[in-house]
């Protein structure tokens, strides 16, 4: 059920985004999805691809710093109150949302959102238990 | 998990070695005997020397004691720059076999000059440091000093060939290709400088090395200061065992002292270096315990006799014998040069200090540089510190909280305000492998 999520560290300089996007698309990998986390002296790169190994070692080969953690491919609504009810399974279950963001992918009126939680293994627990589907990579990029 | 721990005592003793346990009246003989030939040499070849004793009114036969050093002229960096390129030669160029220059950041180069038999010394004294390291004919060492004008390259090269151990000439840079030799060729011992090292430690652990399946055990490593917590980060994180050597261009290059396997100050190779401690303010000699500035006087070098060579290297003499056995006195490790302290808001501050400040937090990483800008007539501190897959992880607030302690750290052993920006690895310049601490943007 868990999607392994690349983050890189960038300096907050001109250039060094596309530097890294040129890096993956050299190799002919595609970003799923990303969202960048900034403060005013640097920025966290997080990216869901298909091939997380080969991602990482030419990321590493060009000098990135690359960590990889374990995320939630989980499907709402894509409805109004979609969101909060996975929310509230979250807050039921004593989870914290590290942060979040959304795939632009969406199937049968339900859109993805990638979820980082304090407590992995406990929140796949928590919303599978409360009936949401929480994609395995496979699922996910047999959507792609 | 320190491995394979070996002592030079028992059985790696290298014959070369035999001059490090000379007893001190030889010793002091030895030195004197060299010192008035050295003088006697510079007085009558190189005209600056000639000048300035001449204006003290000096003779050379006024050395009759090893302390008469103390009343000869010193020699400075600008000197050499003065007299470039040839101007500080005592021998014809017929006889002169090698040259060597600075890296030289700041306009010309230095350029020092070797006869044969500068050579041959340049050789023993490397023998010796690699021999007081526990090295020997068994070894593999990998020599990333860079090879070329830097003495670092050849005078660990000759020194590692003729101790009869295996030489990887494999030069500075190309950190995967260092990882890759180190690995498939069994390195037992590296040189290169401690910030190219712990450069190496992130490249070789992000290609998968388990340093206890690798049977690298020690690195030689000096050209630049480093401190008791990076050797600590080095030795923790590999199990190496890390000496620090000690040498420069000036005087010979490396191999001037180095440490033995106690760990604790460097021996300097005393039958072919005279050492002083001077109060680098006043000039005045500063007795055996006290700190001030290493003055060096070469005894047996030919081409380029140094008379009162100032260093600029802050340290002091330990006079207790070593309990290796080695008669030829130790200096404390250099953790600071007079030359690189700066002033930032009447705050006196070495580089070494803000390393400490920065090992002392928990699982950081010793890549960093200070900049010092000037903001609307206030002096600011930056410390640029690399970013590692350690301490990297993919929320933001571990990042800032890092940042703090960091900044916390610095301030709290400089007592004033600095600030702490992570930048990614890499990005802080580095020349021959020698990591730049300081860049001093305030004036201009």
């Amino acid at each position: 059920m868990k999607l392994t999520q690349l983050s890189v560290f960038l300096e907050n300089r001109p250039g060094r985004l596309r530097e890294l996007c040129e890096t993956l698309s050299g190799e002919g990998i595609n970003i799923t999805t990303l969202s960048l986390a900034d403060t005013e002296k640097f920025g966290i790169l997080r990216l869901i691809v298909k091939d997380v190994d080969r991602a990482r070692a030419a990321l590493g080969a060009k000098g990135f710093v690359v960590k990889t953690s374990s995320v939630l491919a989980v499907e709402v609504s894509d409805e109004p109150g979609g969101l909060a009810r996975i929310l509230a399974v979250a807050e039921k279950g004593g989870l914290s949302v590290e942060y979040m963001y959304a795939f632009t992918i969406k199937s049968g009126g339900r859109g993805i959102l990638v979820f980082r939680f304090d407590d992995t293994d406990k929140a796949i627990a928590a919303l599978q238990a409360a009936k949401v589907n929480v994609l395995s990579s496979v699922d996910l990029f047999a959507r792609v | 998990m320190m491995r394979d721990l070996w002592n030079d005592r028992e059985n790696l003793f290298h014959p070369a070695a035999a001059t490090d346990f000379l007893a001190a009246p030889s010793l002091r003989r030895i030195q004197l005997q060299r010192l008035r030939a050295t003088v006697e040499r510079a007085y009558r070849n190189v005209p600056l020397t000639r000048g300035r004793m001449d204006a003290l009114g000096m003779k050379p036969d006024d050395v009759r004691t090893l302390d008469d050093v103390r009343r000869l002229p010193f020699t400075v960096k600008t000197d050499l720059r003065d007299t470039y390129p040839y101007g500080m030669f005592a021998s014809p160029m017929s006889e002169v076999v090698r040259l060597h220059a600075s890296s030289g950041t700041t306009g010309k180069p230095i350029v020092v000059a070797y006869t044969q038999d500068d050579i041959d010394v340049w050789r023993n004294v490397m023998v010796r440091s690699f021999a007081a390291a526990g090295l020997g004919a068994s070894d593999i060492i990998q020599n990333a000093y860079g090879y070329g004008l830097f003495t670092g390259g050849l005078g660990a090269h000759y020194g590692a060939e003729a101790l009869g151990a295996t030489v990887i000439p494999i030069s500075g840079g190309n950190s995967e290709r260092q990882v890759m030799v180190m690995r498939d060729f069994g390195s037992t011992a590296m040189c290169c400088t401690p910030s190219y090292f712990t450069h190496l430690i992130e490249v070789a652990e992000s290609m998968g090395v388990v340093w206890k399946d690798i049977p690298l055990r020690a690195g030689i490593f000096g050209a630049e200061p480093w401190t008791e917590g990076m050797r600590k980060f080095i030795q923790d994180r590999t199990g190496i065992r890390a000496y620090d050597i000690y040498g420069l261009s000036e005087i010979i290059g490396p191999g001037v002292g180095i440490e033995c396997s106690e760990q604790a100050g460097l021996h300097i190779f005393e039958d072919h270096f005279l050492l002083e401690i001077v109060d680098p303010k006043t000039d005045a000699a500063v007795p055996d315990g006290g700190e001030g500035e290493l003055v060096l006087t070469t005894l047996s070098k030919q081409a380029m006799p140094m008379i009162r060579y100032r260093t600029h290297d802050i340290t002091r003499v330990i006079a207790e014998p070593c309990p290796c056995g080695r008669t030829i006195r130790r200096i404390a490790r250099i953790g600071r040069r007079s030359d690189d302290m700066f002033i930032i808001r009447g705050v006196n501050v070495f580089p070494s200090q803000v390393e400490a400040a920065l090992l002392a937090v928990e699982s950081t990483v010793p890549h960093y540089q200070i900049v010092l800008t000037r903001e609307g007539g206030l002096d600011q501190m930056e410390v640029r510190v690399e970013v590692t897959a350690d301490v990297f992880g993919d929320r933001v607030r571990e990042l800032e909280t890092l940042e703090a302690k960091l900044a916390k750290s610095v301030e709290h052993t400089l007592g004033i305000r600095v600030g702490v920006r992570l930048v990614e690895p890499n990005t802080i310049e580095r020349s021959q492998g020698k990591a730049k601490r300081v860049l001093d943007k305030r004036n201009g």
